[in-house]
C-alpha cells in the first residue's frame, strides 16, 4: 500500500469537521459536513480501488500501541471494506436530507452525524477487541442525541428506550472480550479470529455476544426499541439507523461470534432459526396492520434482518453471501425508503398512510422511484435485495429445509405489506386535498434519490462488484466453520443426468 | 535533614499550614486571596516534593509511616486535588460575609491527615492521620454557619463521623489486644498464622465497618447525600475528592497489606459492600432533583467500582484501585467545578437540575464539559471514564470474579439512567433562565484540563498511568 494510513483519515476527517461545525454558522456547518462526507466518500471509493480481493485478509493495517496492551489497530477484509463503503455512501445523503428539514441547532446536529459516522467507520475498520469496543459503544450517544433533540413528538422515551436496551446489550459483551482477552492474552481480532475457546467457555461467550448483537440487529423478540427510535428519528437519523447501525449487529455475528465460537455458534443455531423464523413472520404481520410509514418499515427492516441471521447461520457459501449482500441491499433500500417517506413528510407533516392517497398523478417522480423501491423490498429480480434474499434461503436450504419454508413466507408476506403500502399511498383516489396539492420530488431530492436507485439496480444486475471483494473471506470463514458447518436435511446431490439408453428410450 | 526528606511534603504543608494560620489570624479577611494562593503554592511545592529517591525511602520513623511509591501516588492525586478545592472557592464565599483565611488553612491541614493516612503502616497512625483529616472536614462542612443546612451538615458529619470512628478504635483495639501489635507487619504475621481468632475476626469487620463509612460504601452511606447537599460548594467537591481517595487507598492498603492473609474473610465484606454501593447509588439517585444530592450518589456508586477492583486482590486489583481513583477525582471535581457556575442573576448558588434546562442553548461550553464529565461518569465509550472501569472488571475477572464483574456492570447500566437525565436537561429540554456568567479563568482552565483528560484524549494515559499504577501497587506487597 502507501504510506498514508487512509482507515486513520477515514475515521479523522468527520471527526475533525464535525468539531468545526460547532464553531459555524447554520449554513456553513452544512456545506462542511456536505463536504467532509463527500471527502470521505471519494476515500472509501478509492479504498475499494485499491483494495486487493486476491491479496492478503488484512489490507491497509495500521497499528500503534496506545498501552496496557490496547492499541489503535485498523485494517480492514473485503466485508468491512463493503459496510464502509455503504456507510459513506448514505452519509452524503442523509446531510443532504437534513438540509432543509433541520431548521433548528443546526451545527450541532451536523457534528452529532460526522461523529457517527467517525465512530461507525471505527467500528468496522477497528482490529483491536477494545477499541471495536469503544467504536461500537461511543455510536449510542449521537445516536441518543439525534433522536432526542431533533425527534419527534415521543423522542425522549425512544431516546431513553434506544439507549439503554443497546447499553445493557453490549455491556455482557464487554464482560465476555474481557474474559477472552484474559484467555487469549491478546487483544487482536484477527489473533482471536484464529484462536480457539474452550467449547464449554465458547457457550457463553457466545451468548453474551450474541445478546448485543442480537439487540443490535435487532431480533424478535429484542427489537421493540427499534419502531419507536425509527418513528421519532428526524428522517436522515432513520436512514443512518436502518442503513447502517442495524449492520453492526450483522457485521458483528460474522466478525466475532462466527469465527471466534464455531462450536458455540453451532450449538445455539436452532435458537438462532427459531427466533428469526418468528421474527419474519411475526414482524411481518405486524407490519401489515400499521397505519403509520415509518413504523411498517421498520417492522419490515427487523423481517429483513431475519433473512441476514438465517443466511449467516446456514454457514455456507450462499448463506454468507446472501446474508451480506441482505445487508448492503437493505442499507440501499431502506434508506431509500425512509427517505421516500421524507419527502411526503416534510410536505404534509404527517405520517399516518390513510393522510395520503394517488400520489402518482400530481408526483409522478416520485411514484417512480418510491415504485422501485417498494418492489427492490420485496426483492424483484433484477433489483439488489433479490440477490441477496436468493442466496440466503438457498443457504438456509442447505442447512434445514423447514427454516427455508419458514423463511420463504417472508417474500410473499413481504410482498403483501410493501405492495399493500405502495397501493395505499401512491394510487387509488385522491382523497386528501393537500395531498393531491403537493409537488413533485425538488432536484435536492431527485440528487438523494437517485443514486440510491442506481446502486439498487446495479446491484440487482450485476452483484459481481460486490461479491467479488468478499469472496476470499467469505472462504476464509468458511474453512474456520468446516468443522461444525450443519449436514442439512435437503441431501442435496449434483444429479447425474441419466443418459436416454440408459433406460432404453428409444425415438 | 535526611531523617525528615521522606516527610518532606507532611512538613511542607504542617510548617506552612501553622504561619498560613498566623497570617490569617492578622491579615483577617483582607489576606483570604493572599492565603488562599499560597496554600495552593505550597500544595504544589508539596506535590514536587513527592518526585525523587526519599519518597521511596521505605519504613521511616519506627515504622509507624512508609515512604512509598503507593503513598506517594496517592499524595499526588490528593494534594492537587486539596488545591483545586481551594480554587473552587474563590469567588465563592466573597459575597457573603464569612469568608475568612481559614477556609485554606483547614484544608492544608486536612491534606496532611490525608498524607498520614496513604502511607501510615501502623494502625495508630492510621488514626491519627485519619481524624486530623476528619476534624478539619467538620469544620469544612459548617463552613457557612449562618446557613441552616450547613451547620446541620456539619452536625450530622460529626456525630456520625464520631460514631464511625469510636467503631474503628473499637476495632483498632480488638487487633492490639489480639495481636500485642499495632504495626501492619506485625497484624499481618498474627493473621497469618492459621485460622483467625473470633477476636481477630470482631477487630476486622470493625476495623472494615469503620472505613466504610470514611469511603461512604454502603451501608455506612447515609451520611453522605446530607452533607454533600448541605455543606458549601467548594466543600462538597473537597469532600468527594481527596479525603474519599485518602480513604479509599488507606482501605486498599489496610486490607492488602495488614489482613493480606485474611483475604478471604474480608473479601466477601468488600464484595457484598461494593455491590450494594453500586445498586444503591443508581438506583437512590433517580428521584433526585438537587445537582449536589445526586453527585453525593454518584460518589457512592463510584466507590462501590473501586471496591470491586479491591475484591478482586493482589497487585492487579491495587493497581485497579489506584488506577479508578485517579480517574474518578478528575470526573468528580470537574463535575463540581461546574456546579459551582450554577448561580441566578444575583449570584446566589442554584442547585436544582431543573434550572440545567436548556443549557447547551445558552452556555455550550459549560454544557459540553458537563456532558463530557456525565458520560463519563457513566462509564460509557468513547469517554476516558470507560477506561478504569474497564480496569477493574478486568482484575476481578482475573481472579476469577466473573459474577462480580457481570453484576457490577449491569449496575452501570441501571446508572447510565440518571447520568442520562442530566444530558436530557441539557440538552433535550428547553432553556430555562440562564446562570450568570463568572469571571473565573483558573477554574475555566481547570474544567477544561479535567474534560480533556476524561475525553477521548485520554486514551493516551493508558500506557502511563497504567504503568505507574502498577508500579506504586506493587510496592505494597
Amino acid at each position: 500500500m502507501n504510506g498514508l494510513p487512509l482507515l486513520s483519515l477515514l475515521i479523522a476527517i468527520p471527526l475533525i469537521a464535525g468539531g468545526l461545525c460547532l464553531f459555524l454558522k447554520a449554513e456553513r456547518a452544512r456545506w462542511t459536513a456536505l463536504i467532509a462526507t463527500l471527502i470521505d466518500l471519494a476515500l472509501s471509493l478509492y479504498l475499494w480501488a485499491q483494495y486487493d480481493p486476491d491479496g492478503a485478509q488484512w489490507q491497509f493495517v495500521e497499528k500503534l500501541p496506545i498501552g496496557g496492551g490496547v492499541s489503535w489497530a485498523l485494517g480492514i477484509d473485503g466485508i468491512a471494506m463493503l459496510l464502509i463503503a455503504l456507510t459513506a455512501f448514505l452519509m452524503p445523503i442523509c446531510i443532504g436530507a437534513s438540509w432543509r428539514s433541520i431548521e433548528r441547532r443546526v451545527p450541532e446536529y451536523m457534528a452529532a452525524f460526522l461523529l457517527m459516522e467517525a465512530l461507525i467507520m471505527g467500528s468496522f475498520a477497528a482490529q483491536d477487541l477494545f477499541l471495536f469496543y469503544i467504536f461500537f459503544e461511543g455510536g449510542l450517544i449521537p445516536m441518543y442525541l439525534i433522536i432526542g433533540v431533533w425527534g419527534g413528538a415521543e423522542r425522549i422515551k425512544a431516546s431513553y428506550k434506544f439507549f439503554l436496551y443497546t447499553l445493557l446489550g453490549s455491556v455482557l459483551m464487554l464482560i465476555a472480550m474481557i474474559y477472552m482477552v484474559g484467555a487469549a492474552h491478546t487483544t487482536s481480532i484477527p489473533a482471536l479470529m484464529a484462536y480457539d475457546f474452550p467449547v464449554e467457555a465458547q457457550r457463553w461467550l457466545w451468548l453474551a455476544f450474541f445478546a448485543s448483537f442480537a439487540v443490535k440487529m435487532p431480533m424478535w423478540p429484542v427489537h421493540t426499541w427499534l419502531p419507536d427510535a425509527h418513528v421519532q428519528a428526524p428522517t436522515a437519523g432513520s436512514v443512518i439507523l436502518a442503513g447502517v447501525l442495524l449492520k453492526l449487529g450483522g457485521y458483528g455475528f460474522i466478525r466475532f461470534s462466527l469465527p471466534m465460537f464455531p462450536e458455540g455458534s453451532y450449538i445455539f443455531i436452532p435458537l438462532v432459526f427459531a427466533l428469526s423464523g418468528v421474527a419474519v413472520v411475526y414482524t411481518s404481520l405486524v407490519a401489515l396492520v400499521q397505519r403509520d410509514m415509518k413504523k411498517l418499515i421498520a417492522y419490515s427492516s427487523v423481517a429483513h434482518m431475519a433473512f441476514v441471521t438465517f443466511g449467516l447461520f446456514a454457514m455456507n457459501r450462499q448463506g454468507i453471501e446472501g446474508a451480506m449482500l441482505v445487508m448492503l441491499g437493505h442499507g440501499f433500500v431502506s434508506g431509500a425508503l425512509f427517505l421516500c417517506v421524507g419527502v411526503v413528510y416534510d410536505r404534509l407533516h404527517t405520517r399516518e398512510i390513510d393522510r395520503y392517497g394517488g400520489l402518482s398523478d400530481n408526483m409522478p417522480g416520485y411514484a417512480l422511484l418510491f415504485m422501485l423501491f417498494t418492489m427492490a423490498s420485496v426483492g424483484l429480480p433484477g433489483t439488489s435485495n433479490f440477490v441477496g434474499e436468493f442466496l440466503s434461503l438457498i443457504g438456509t436450504y442447505h442447512a434445514s429445509t423447514w427454516a427455508a419454508v419458514v423463511a420463504t413466507t417472508g417474500i410473499i408476506l413481504g410482498a403483501a405489506y410493501m405492495l399493500w403500502l405502495y397501493w395505499r399511498i401512491c394510487f387509488g383516489t385522491q382523497r386528501n386535498a393537500d395531498a393531491a396539492a403537493m409537488t413533485d420530488l425538488s432536484a435536492r431530492e431527485w440528487w438523494l434519490l437517485a443514486p440510491i436507485a442506481v446502486a439498487v439496480l446495479w446491484m440487482g444486475v450485476y452483484p459481481e462488484t460486490f461479491m467479488r471483494p468478499m469472496r476470499n473471506d467469505v472462504g476464509r470463514l468458511l474453512t474456520r466453520l468446516e468443522r461444525v458447518a450443519p449436514a442439512g436435511d435437503s441431501r442435496l446431490t449434483l444429479g447425474k443426468g441419466a443418459m436416454h439408453m440408459d433406460h432404453g428410450a428409444t425415438h | 535533614m535526611g531523617r525528615f526528606g521522606p516527610v518532606l511534603p507532611e512538613l511542607i504543608l504542617s510548617i506552612g499550614a501553622t504561619a498560613l494560620m498566623m497570617v490569617a489570624a492578622f491579615a483577617g479577611r483582607r489576606g483570604s486571596t493572599l492565603v488562599g494562593w499560597l496554600a495552593v503554592a505550597l500544595l504544589i511545592g508539596a506535590t514536587f516534593a513527592l518526585i525523587g529517591a526519599p519518597s521511596h525511602a521505605g519504613p521511616v520513623f519506627e515504622g509507624i509511616v512508609t515512604a512509598d511509591l503507593f503513598g506517594a501516588f496517592g499524595k499526588a492525586i490528593i494534594f492537587p486535588a486539596a488545591a483545586v478545592a481551594i480554587i473552587a472557592a474563590h469567588g465563592w464565599f466573597e459575597r457573603g460575609t464569612e469568608h475568612a483565611s481559614e477556609y485554606s488553612v483547614l484544608i492544608l491541614f486536612s491534606a496532611v491527615g490525608m498524607s498520614v493516612m496513604v502511607s501510615a503502616t501502623s494502625l495508630i497512625s492510621l488514626y491519627v492521620g485519619l481524624e486530623l483529616t476528619s476534624l478539619a472536614s467538620y469544620v469544612l462542612a459548617a463552613y457557612r454557619r449562618t446557613d441552616e443546612r450547613s451547620a446541620e451538615a456539619g452536625l450530622k458529619y460529626f456525630v456520625l463521623g464520631a460514631l464511625a470512628s469510636g467503631i474503628l478504635l473499637y476495632g483498632i483495639s480488638l487487633l492490639y489486644g489480639f495481636t500485642g501489635t499495632t504495626a501492619f507487619a506485625g497484624v499481618a504475621a498474627a493473621f497469618g498464622r492459621g485460622a483467625p481468632s473470633l477476636g481477630l475476626l470482631f477487630g476486622l469487620v470493625f476495623l472494615l465497618a469503620g472505613l466504610a463509612f470514611k469511603i461512604s460504601a454502603v451501608p455506612f452511606h447515609m451520611w453522605t447525600p446530607d452533607v454533600y447537599e448541605g455543606a458549601p460548594t467548594p466543600v462538597t467537591a473537597f469532600f468527594a475528592s481527596a479525603p474519599k481517595v485518602a480513604a479509599v487507598l488507606l482501605s486498599t492498603r489496610v486490607c492488602l497489606e495488614a489482613l493480606g492473609p485474611a483475604t478471604d474473610a474480608w473479601r466477601q465484606i468488600v464484595i457484598v459492600a461494593a455491590l450494594a454501593s453500586i445498586f444503591l447509588g443508581a438506583v437512590a439517585a433517580y428521584g433526585q432533583t438537587n445537582i449536589k444530592r445526586l453527585l453525593a450518589y454518584s460518589s457512592i456508586n463510584n466507590v462501590g467500582f473501586a471496591l470491586i477492583g479491591l475484591a478482586a486482590g493482589g497487585p492487579r486489583g491495587g493497581s485497579a484501585v489506584l488506577f479508578y481513583m485517579a480517574i474518578y477525582v478528575v470526573m468528580t471535581l470537574g463535575a463540581f467545578l461546574c456546579v459551582l457556575w450554577m448561580r441566578d442573576a444575583e449570584g446566589r448558588p442554584i442547585e436544582t437540575i431543573e434550572s440545567l434546562s436548556g443549557l447547551s442553548q445558552t452556555r455550550p461550553a459549560f454544557a459540553f464539559a458537563l456532558f463530557i464529565f456525565m458520560f463519563s461518569l457513566a462509564g460509557i465509550p468513547p469517554m476516558f471514564g470507560f477506561w478504569p472501569k474497564l480496569v477493574v472488571f478486568q482484575a476481578a475477572i482475573a481472579s476469577g470474579y466473573v459474577a462480580l464483574a457481570v453484576a457490577g456492570i449491569l449496575g452501570t447500566v441501571i446508572g447510565a439512567y440518571y447520568y442520562l437525565r442530566i444530558v436530557k436537561v441539557m440538552y433535550l429540554d428547553e432553556p430555562a433562565e440562564p446562570y450568570a456568567r463568572t469571571r473565573e479563568p483558573v477554574q475555566g482552565a481547570l474544567v477544561l484540563l479535567a474534560a480533556i483528560v476524561v475525553s477521548p484524549l485520554g486514551y493516551l494515559l493508558i500506557g502511563p498511568l497504567g504503568a505507574l499504577t502498577d508500579r506504586a501497587a506493587g510496592s505494597i506487597f
